[in-house]
């Protein structure tokens, strides 16, 4: 038996900003493509179904969710993983920096798609109000802090933004 | 027990140490939290193994059904395909897990595959492994299994009925646990009341904290050395190993353990040491590491639930003034197909029998059951939460129907502040407390006289406003011998932890615990109060990440569970670091040419008190130890490991089988609750408007950590209140298996929490700590008595713990139909 979706299909795709030309089965999800081809194993898995979020990724710079894309869709396209941030001092970014100061994080596997989520909402709207993280932050689901530091690390890391 | 000078005594005086303060109590930023932010935790699913194969299981669609045969040959004849393993085989290949019941329920024979039969929707009958993850779930589409369906049951207690199928044949009926509990005289009381509300029925639901890390492993049966090595999430791999070991002859010297970062757990990951036992299995057969990643439709339909449980015919006895007596009822708690943590959680409640009230007279009559759906788990909270919104249910009822005033009728009846130590019904020691402070501080938080007001002027608005109030106890560090209560054959008592503390060549601290941690920022609080007790930063402090049996220490009892690290672990640590504080003042002192009492330590150093200047660092006593001995006498070399080992154990005695008595759980942990809702007549739709939790935990260690507990229990209320419920059809089919219709609870769901705090520091513990973290599912009393408050006069009462739209709709509508309110009070 043939596994289904077993053809294969070379693509084009920078990741962080190595430029990749892989051959990947048709099948194969983002998701996959990420942590099992690529070995970056910061991108996680939490629902298969798109509602969880703990496999977004910044895809041509909008934040998409890796499980809802095939590998082969990301053909030709600049994908970012939390593995792209935290070139500041201390190896964190300001948004990271402040999930730490705010104790934005708890079991940390919801943590890479929300600190890409914030990135990405940052990057539209410097200062969102509480609603608008909210919001933004509505397909992602963290089952430890109760969003409620998030949405605090993600206010102070507008302010400094602003500074 | 009493001293001569008339005073009780509860436990054996603790010594508090007098070294914490430095840095225990302030809000340090996490150690974990770097790794974690830049997506370099690992994770179960992040590890791997040369040669490793991926496990695909096969599942029942079936909720009951005779398994007629299994036929793997076309799955093993795919090229790929390493091996199959069915539940015939797992039948010749283990025994039976243990069991904590006593017979008959006892007799129950659970394996890690159905053996024969399937007994609930998504149990594995088979597993296949092959050389991917899709090929495995390909391959496993070929396994051919027939099926025989049978009647299924899913309703908790027409599962007792004659009529009902049997589920465990060994066992002879569906009843997996029935005891009396009866403390005080509940019949003198109800005879003596003013005033006797009675209740027909109240229903706490099914459903999970479900973290967001599903369930895996990656285990390897290694054939030359016979050591089977187990990197998983399991969050109590001790108690998994007393499971593992026995099933499949496998001594624990031939386990190994081991887990670094866990993507959340709230205790749904404790019993997953079946899935283990299939995977060791698999490994042993195949000759490989099995890697497993379990999906979240796997997870929600065959990981683990939270108890379910029914409360009929509860009678409540008042007086004229609102004082409460106790009440009594007849509890039915579901613990789905099979028992795998259960029937633990028929005592478990018991550590909290009057909630946080001098309730004295209370019987509860516990039944036990079987049916076709989900085994149970611990879920945050376990066991206390569902007793605890009876009790609060209880107390919002009777003031309604007795017209008190609610927060007047709680502070009447709550245990008061100069009462702790404080001894419940059943013997328990609730250590400290300040309930009605609490409850002032946080209807401050609410502004309860302005949601009032609120409250009149939407009369009429079709936007109906309700305030709640809920109250509960975080009981913290178990005494396991109340499972002795349930079976008085287990061999269970006491608890305790484990932590070495230790000083490396270069003068690193080291810290090891038996604790595995999904979150709770352990190597932060252990650095915290290593730092202190030996004078260093907690920046000096490495604390080894996650669990490790061989590299770590441990005892029976570690892992992370059940609200008591910060007693348990951080007691374990705190005793080891005094041990190497020792040995290091005693170097020290030598090296110095000074006696130990004029040593101290601090920034790293060991020095004279009264010359600072006289200081050796930290690396200067290792290196001595380790690499320069013989310049030290050969007596204190002798004496000297710089590698110092703790086992904390807390005073428990064994509870009493007979009576149901005894001193179930050290602390108790509480928060009082309140919330202002908005419930929209038309729809029933449910808006929390405001929310605030005041919490008490004895002296924290980290403020913010247990400010994030806080948090993510709340949320976890929230979401089961409104929008988490697992529903079977009676077919026992669980309708929603995915986060599609599993609604977990988004950053629109739960609103800003406004927390408070006071602290009442505990008499029995070594830092004054209390365990906590699980909140005791006070949002569910607390949005339940706000859509009650809302309700118009006349409504039937809310009953159940879930009240999504469909069920407030009815309850709106309830009114007008002036039928039964589910309530009755008889006065005389």
């Amino acid at each position: 038996m043939a596994t289904e979706g077993a053809a294969v299909h070379v693509i084009d795709v920078t990741v962080n900003g190595v430029p990749h030309s892989t051959a990947v089965p048709a099948r194969r999800l983002l998701e996959h493509f990420i942590r099992e081809t690529l070995g970056l194993r910061g991108t996680h898995i939490g629902c298969d179904t798109g509602n969880c979020g703990a496999c977004s990724v910044i895809c041509d710079g909008q934040l998409i969710k890796s499980c809802m894309m095939l590998a082969v869709q990301a053909d030709g396209c600049e994908i970012e993983t939390i593995e792209s941030l935290g070139d500041g001092p201390d190896g964190l970014d300001p948004i990271q920096q402040a999930f730490k100061e705010h104790h934005g994080l708890q079991c940390g596997y919801c943590t890479p798609g929300i600190v890409l989520n914030a990135k990405t909402l940052l990057a539209e709207n410097p200062h969102p109000s509480e609603a608008e993280i909210r919001r933004a932050l509505k397909g992602n689901i963290c089952r430890c802090t109760g969003y409620v530091n998030i949405v605090r690390s993600i206010e102070a890391a507008a302010g400094a933004q602003g500074e | 027990m009493s001293t001569p000078s008339g005073e009780t005594t509860y436990y054996p005086e603790v010594e508090q140490s007098e070294r914490l303060g430095a840095w225990s109590g302030k809000s340090v930023p996490r150690k974990e939290d770097k790794r974690l932010l830049k997506g370099q935790g690992a994770f179960v699913d992040d590890l791997w193994m040369h040669r490793q194969g991926h496990v695909h299981f096969v599942r029942s669609p079936h909720a009951h059904a005779r398994i007629v045969s299994v036929d793997v040959s076309r799955c093993e004849a795919v090229a790929g395909v390493y091996a199959t393993l069915t539940g015939e085989e797992v039948g010749l290949l283990q025994q039976p897990f243990f069991q904590m019941a006593p017979e008959p329920a006892g007799l129950m024979k659970d394996y890690c595959l159905a053996v024969g039969k399937a007994r609930y929707m998504g149990e594995p009958v088979a597993c296949v492994l092959a050389e991917s993850a899709e090929l495995a779930r390909d391959a496993a589409a070929l396994v051919e299994v027939v099926y025989e369906p049978l009647a299924v049951v899913v309703d908790g207690i027409a599962t007792i009925e004659p009529q009902a199928p049997v589920l465990h044949e060994e066992i002879g009926s569906n009843v997996a646990w029935h005891g009396l509990y009866d403390y005080g005289d509940v019949d003198w009381a109800l005879e003596h009341a003013d005033h006797v509300v009675r209740i027909d029925r109240l229903h706490f639901h099914r459903f999970s904290s479900t973290p967001l890390e599903t369930t895996g492993a990656l285990v390897n049966w290694d054939p030359g050395t016979g050591v089977v090595e187990f990197r998983s999430n399991n969050q109590m791999p001790m108690f998994a190993a007393m499971f593992i070991g026995p099933a499949i002859g496998l001594g624990v010297d031939h386990m190994q353990f081991s887990s670094q970062d866990i993507g959340g757990g709230f205790g749904i990951k404790i019993t997953s040491y079946t899935y283990l036992t299939a995977l060791a299995l698999l490994s042993r057969k195949a000759g490989r590491p099995v890697k497993w990643s379990e999906s979240r439709w796997e997870h929600l339909v065959a990981s683990a639930h939270g108890n379910e449980r029914t409360f009929l015919d509860i009678e409540v006895p008042v007086m004229s003034d609102g004082t409460i007596l106790g009440f009594k009822v007849r509890a039915f708690d579901d613990a789905g197909a099979y028992l795998r943590y259960e029937p633990l959680g028929a005592v478990i409640w018991s550590q909290v029998v009057p909630g946080n009230y001098r309730f004295k007279h209370v019987r509860v009559d516990y039944t036990e059951t079987l049916t076709n759906k989900c085994p149970v788990g611990p879920n945050r909270g376990y066991s206390r939460l569902q007793h605890l919104w009876l009790i609060e249910r209880i107390v919002d009822v009777v003031a309604k129907e007795l017209n008190f005033d609610r927060v007047a009728l709680r502070k009447l009846n709550y245990v008061q502040p100069e009462e702790f130590p404080y001894e419940t019904p059943n013997g328990c020691i609730y250590d400290s407390g300040d309930y009605p402070a609490m409850l002032d501080q946080v209807l401050e938080l609410i502004d309860y006289e302005g949601a009032r007001a609120r409250q009149l002027a939407s009369a009429g608005s079709g936007k109906r406003i309700g305030i709640g109030i809920g109250s509960t106890l975080d009981s913290g560090t178990n005494n396991f011998g109340q499972s002795r209560i349930i079976n008085s054959a287990l061999p269970f008592s006491g608890n305790g932890e484990a932590a070495v503390v230790r000083l490396d060549l270069y003068g690193e601290v080291t810290v090891t615990i038996g604790t595995s941690p999904q979150g709770q920022g352990h190597e932060t609080t252990a650095a915290q109060v290593t730092a202190d007790i030996l004078g260093c930063s907690p920046d000096q402090v490495h604390v080894v990440a996650g669990y490790n049996k061989a590299a770590n220490t441990y005892v029976g009892f570690s892992g992370t569970y059940a609200s008591q690290f910060a007693v348990t672990g951080l007691g374990a640590v705190m005793g080891a670091a005094e041990r190497l504080r020792g040995e290091i003042v005693k170097v020290g002192a030598c090296m110095l040419g000074a006696e130990e009492s004029d040593i101290e330590l601090a920034d790293g150093f060991v020095r004279l008190a009264a010359n600072p200047q006289a200081a050796i660092p930290f690396i200067g006593i290792a290196a001595t130890v380790f690499a320069n001995v013989a310049e030290l006498p050969g007596e204190l070399a002798d004496s000297v490991t710089l590698n110092c080992r703790y086992v904390y154990r807390p005073p428990f005695t064994v509870p009493d089988h007979e009576t149901k008595r005894g001193k179930l759980t050290l602390t108790y942990a509480s928060q009082v609750h309140a919330a202002v809702v908005e419930v929209d007549d038309e729809t029933g739709q449910v808006t929390i408007l405001d929310y605030a939790a005041v919490d008490e935990c004895g002296r924290k260690v980290n403020p913010k950590i247990v400010e994030g507990q806080v948090h993510g229990a709340t949320a976890h209320g929230i979401g089961a209140a409104l929008y988490e419920s697992f529903e079977y059809d009676a077919d026992g089919q669980l309708l929603n298996s995915t986060f599609m219709d599993y609604h977990a609870a988004t950053s629109l769901d739960v609103p800003h929490i406004r927390t408070g705090e006071i602290e009442c520091p505990s008499p029995f513990t070594p830092n004054g700590a209390k365990g906590m973290g699980e909140g005791g599912g006070a949002p569910l009393s607390t949005i339940a008595s706000a859509i009650e408050d809302a309700l118009p006069h006349g409504a039937h009462i809310v009953y159940d713990t879930h009240n999504n739209a469909e069920r407030v709709y009815e309850l709106l509508r309830s009114a007008a139909a002036a039928g039964p309110r589910g309530v009755e009070v008889v006065s005389r």
